[in-house]
């Protein structure tokens, strides 16, 4: 039997590793990730492109299985796709034959939940995120940012605990960019999720995370985790102070000067 | 009334082109008295359309050539999602059956009919089954595409939740393969006309088809071209009808029309 998760954990990673393939063409993937997250902690992971990010996603959201070690989600293992892990992807990923609120609904729907004791729920979310006017428009009709909340609100319909998002706002232009961060950080505090954030842009990690994960190219291990000494709540400005340059600059030199924004 | 202005500058140029090229064709013929069993005159065309109507019974010709390839598409078009939809979810099957099609698409129905003409008879039966023949395909291998070009981030999506095989065809599967469905449709409708005309050039002795043949042999050709414009205001409707449909059900597939702006992110 595997151990317990330390203490309470919402997230346990121990000594994970993954590997693609078998044989010469084999890809490692990833290597040696150990990481405890705590409930209600905000993680972002940095690192660069092709580093296994996004490995890591599919891991803990259970859609592939490691090739080494063992992770836990509130305190049981994963080994499938399970329903207390909210994902967000790079794109939004929304049914476009679907209304923005079905959309939302749809987790409800596959889950075999009652759609109806749900749809109060959801139109709370879609407000929270700012599209309450937009429930009964079409994928279509929305902006990218729109479409990208959308997404958010459907994450975190079913209540799952933990959500995990892969640079959800990575296509996304900078003034949208700047404007979903601060979203996030209201809906996090609004939500009190754990979250795994991934992203390439070190000042996005700065402003969001509690601590941030800073990871070495392929085969990705984790090369330091970092607490965030800035304050809560952040604003925009709050970038422009020294502290977070300082704590940029530090991300940064880990990296090796890699990792630069976008 | 501004809709309506823009409508006609639209068409200006159109009209005047088409009516330049009508008028240009009968001054021709009539010029250099091209004699009309060989290319009728413009005037001579509408003469034999009104006649064809108030005496030779187009209508009722019209309306068998109609029926036999409206329900030939329909019944193709069923057979089509049918075998799309269990190729799809037995991949086992499609192995085994997708050759068969394949042979089947790659003779010509043209060389098939008179063989169907003898099996099922002179009737409505045997361009039935023509035209089912020739619509099934397109409709087939477009709706397969389209069961299975669905995106790979929406599979991991439903994954995440468990979805089963079952849930995965009916909130992914089959409404991403509805615009692939309609775009088989609209290759099998006209593909269907053609059919029902093949049909009963091979053997009939009604629709459209069968009148085309025996003005045709009378020399009659002024009366042919008037069954032209019959097949092909027939084509242009039952398209017509398809495409009312398809903006219908493929709403949410419509991209933002010019000039209409996009809800904004901020209100
Ligand atoms: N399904 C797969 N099969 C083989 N190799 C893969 C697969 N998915 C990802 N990889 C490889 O694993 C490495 C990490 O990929 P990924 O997790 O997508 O990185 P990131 O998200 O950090 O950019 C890359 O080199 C990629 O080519
Ligand atoms: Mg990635």
């Amino acid at each position: 039997m595997p151990p317990e998760a330390i203490g309470d954990a919402a997230l346990s990673i121990r000594d994970v590793g993954m590997v693609y393939g078998a044989g010469p063409g084999a890809v490692e993937a990833l290597s040696g990730i150990t990481l405890d997250v705590a409930p209600g902690e905000f993680i972002a992971v940095v690192g660069p492109s092709g580093c296994g990010k996004s490995t890591l996603l599919r891991l803990v959201t259970g859609l592939r299985r490691p090739t080494g070690g063992e992770i836990l989600l509130q305190g049981r293992r994963v080994d499938g796709p399970r329903s207390d892990v909210g994902i967000v992807f790079q794109s939004p990923v929304l049914f476009p034959w679907r209304s923005v609120l079905d959309n939302v609904l749809l987790p409800i729907e596959v889950l075999k939940l009652p759609k109806a004791r749900y749809r109060d729920r959801a139109m709370e979310l879609l407000d929270l995120v700012g599209l309450g006017r937009f429930a009964m428009n079409y994928p279509a009709e929305l902006s990218g940012g729109m479409q990208q909340r959308a997404a958010i609100a459907r994450a975190l319909v079913q209540d799952a605990p933990v959500l995990i998002m892969d640079e959800p706002f990575g296509a996304l232009d900078a003034m949208t960019r700047e404007q979903m961060n601060l979203e996030l950080q209201r809906i996090w505090q609004a939500q009190r999720k754990t979250v795994v954030f991934i992203t390439h842009s070190i000042a996005e990690a700065v402003f969001l995370a509690d601590r941030i994960v800073v990871m070495s190219p392929r085969p990705g291990r984790i090369l330091d985790v970092i607490t965030n000494t800035m304050p809560r709540l952040r604003s925009l400005d709050d970038m422009l102070a020294p502290a977070f340059a300082e704590q940029v600059r530090h991300v940064r030199a880990l990296l090796g000067g890699r990792g630069a924004e976008l | 009334m501004n809709a309506l202005l823009r409508w006609m500058r639209r068409q200006f140029v159109p009209l005047i082109v088409f009516v330049l090229f009508i008028g240009g064709w009968e001054a021709i013929i009539r010029a250099l008295q091209v004699e009309s069993f060989l290319v009728p005159a413009p005037s001579a065309v509408i003469v034999a359309f009104v006649r064809g109507f108030a005496q030779a019974n187009y209508l009722g010709h019209a309306a068998i050539t109609c029926f036999q390839a409206v329900s030939g598409f329909l019944l193709g078009s069923a057979l089509g999602i049918a075998i799309a939809v269990m190729v799809v979810v037995f991949p086992a099957l499609e192995r085994i059956v997708y050759p068969y099609i394949v042979a089947l698409q790659t003779v010509p129905k043209v060389a098939v009919a008179p063989l169907i003409v003898v099996w099922f008879g002179f009737g409505m039966e045997s361009k039935v089954i023509i035209v089912a023949l020739v619509s099934l395909f397109p409709v087939l291998v477009n709706v397969m595409a389209g069961l299975k070009s669905v995106d790979q981030d929406r599979l991991d999506l439903l994954a995440s939740l468990s979805a089963s095989r079952w849930q995965i065809l009916r909130f992914l599967r089959f409404p991403n393969a509805l615009p692939f469905l309609f775009a088989g449709l609209n290759t099998a409708i006209v593909f269907a006309v053609i059919g029902a005309i093949v049909g009963e050039f091979v053997g009939a002795n009604r629709g459209i088809g069968f009148l085309i043949l025996q003005a045709n042999f009378s020399l009659d050709i002024a009366a042919a071209f008037a069954l032209f414009m019959v097949l092909s205001i027939m084509g242009v409707t039952l398209h017509s009808i398809l495409q009312a449909i398809q903006r219908r059900v493929l709403f949410w597939n419509r991209t933002v029309e010019a000039g209409q702006p996009a809800p904004r992110d901020t209100p």
